[in-house]
């Protein structure tokens, strides 16, 4: 049995909130740099140099890359034999968005009552956590600050059985095509194949936090992420919907067993501002 | 090149804007997001005036990350156009005559820009720390209550944006779709 104290906790989320916000990670950006090199279209080129020059300002500037800087998604991966002291894992976790996104000089977005008052919160909390029970004891903790425009695009369906691999393209691509500019293409697009409609779509975010552009290690699913990969970037859209080859950075697909009535897929969008950031305690 | 375009418009330098143009805006914009703009439609439906003088103006859909000491601004990129589609036909009825945002427009908003001779532009989504460097002056006018999304007046100077969609229907988006599009 480990102990990891509920303050240590707090602290790593503050910091985290803060890193991933600023720092665009490696693979993003990277994945951001290949488009650039593939991209023909003129005012594609132009507004991907301008992302990059944005995203190396805010690092210079410890500044937050996007104005909106999200709902604050953690994903908390428990070994077994850790045992979380000094208070509860998810007032430790919000304590630490609460204050991560003060001392960073973060947009605090969250309302309450979304139905109605839509008051903000204006600590950033509830942040949305995922927990998870792993082997061995250590504590994971990951930071997707996820922005509401691309997440708006985000859809789910359950498909009769009989429609397939085709229908699951066919509804992919269809979202990519009907959002348009609204998510900030290049997108990274999370499919979640399986399961119940609840499991489908935690497939689909928990896609999003695997190294952008990584291919599955099933090959079937790997060629089903090519294949909509290309079928998403023949429509054309671009970088910022101006019109372009490159429309998505990447399609990470995750999938699950489903019942014998069911095929439930669930597509969770990632504006290009692909911000993660972990820790393992 | 870009164009070097300076605000206020006027109609005479919106006859010149093309969808497509590459444009550097300088001079006076307002920001409002959701919440502002459900508040003034509301005033201007109760025959109330508008917090500012919206003729011939230009408003940014725009919610600001807090500025850091020494800052104008935080980091202040655009948000999505499209939530701001019910209430944009009712403000450019009353003089609004260029929008800023990101993403695609309603079709009754794309005839009000025919009808009433204003442009929307689009600036690159998610560059809030580069866009925040052409922000010389920020200062909330109203709803001070609303936080990120309260009324607040810019002075910019050289902010970079797109033409999307110009008072002749065109529209970048669906151009430059169209060019790049690969038929299956």
């Amino acid at each position: 049995m480990k102990e990891i104290k509920a303050s240590t906790i707090t602290e790593t989320v503050a910091r985290l909130c803060q890193e991933a916000n600023f720092f665009l990670p490696e693979d993003t950006l990277e994945a951001l740099k290949k488009a650039r090199k593939n991209e023909e279209s003129p005012q594609g080129q132009q507004a991907l140099d301008r992302i990059l020059e944005n995203a190396k300002l805010a690092k210079d500037e410890q500044q937050a890359i996007c104005q909106d800087c999200g709902v604050a998604v953690v994903y908390v991966e428990i070994g077994q034999d850790v045992h979380v002291t000094g208070s509860y894992l998810y007032d430790a976790i919000d304590e630490g968005v609460r204050q991560g996104y003060e001392k960073g000089y973060l947009r605090k977005s969250m309302v309450r009552q979304p139905f109605s008052a839509r008051v903000n919160t204006k600590d950033n909390t509830p942040a949305v956590i995922h927990t998870e029970i792993v082997p061995g004891d250590k504590l994971k903790i990951s930071v997707l600050p996820k922005g509401g425009g691309s997440e708006n695009c985000s859809r789910l369906t359950v498909l009769t059985p009989a429609k397939g691999r085709q229908g699951i393209i066919d509804f992919v691509v269809d979202i990519v095509n009907s959002s348009g500019s609204n998510p900030c293409p290049p997108i990274i697009i999370g499919v979640g194949i399986g399961g119940t409609t609840d499991k489908t779509m935690a497939l689909a975010k928990k896609a999003l936090f695997r190294k952008v552009g990584e291919p599955s290690s099933d090959p079937e699913v790997a060629e089903l992420e090519k294949e909509l990969l290309k079928q998403i970037n023949n429509l054309g859209i671009g970088t910022m919907g101006y019109g372009g080859r490159i429309t998505a950075l990447a399609v990470h697909v995750e999938t699950f067993p489903s019942h014998i009535a069911s095929l439930p897929v669930a597509a969770n969008i990632q504006c290009w501002c692909a911000r993660h950031k972990e820790a393992i305690l | 090149m870009p164009k070097k375009i300076k605000l206020p418009l006027t109609d005479d330098v919106i006859k010149d804007l093309k969808s497509g143009d590459d444009i550097l805006l300088s001079g006076v914009l307002y920001v409002a997001r959701d919440a502002a703009h459900k508040k003034m439609v509301e005033a201007l439906e109760q025959g109330k005036p508008l917090p500012f003088d919206i003729k011939g103006q230009t408003i940014y859909y725009m919610g600001p990350a807090p500025a850091k000491p020494g800052q104008v601004i935080g980091s202040a990129g655009p948000t999505t156009s499209g939530r701001m589609d019910t209430y944009a036909p009712k403000l450019m009825a009353v003089g609004l005559k260029g929008m800023i945002g990101k993403g695609n427009r309603a079709q009754p908003v794309k005839d009000a820009m025919r009808q009433y001779k204003a442009v929307y532009f689009a600036a690159i989504g998610g560059a809030g720390a580069l866009i925040s460097k052409s922000i010389k002056k920020a200062e909330v006018v109203a709803y001070d209550e609303l936080g990120a999304e309260a009324l607040r007046r810019l002075e910019v100077e050289g902010f970079p944006a797109t033409v999307i969609n110009d008072i002749y229907g065109g529209d970048l988006y669906a151009e430059g779709k169209a060019k790049y599009q690969v038929k299956a």
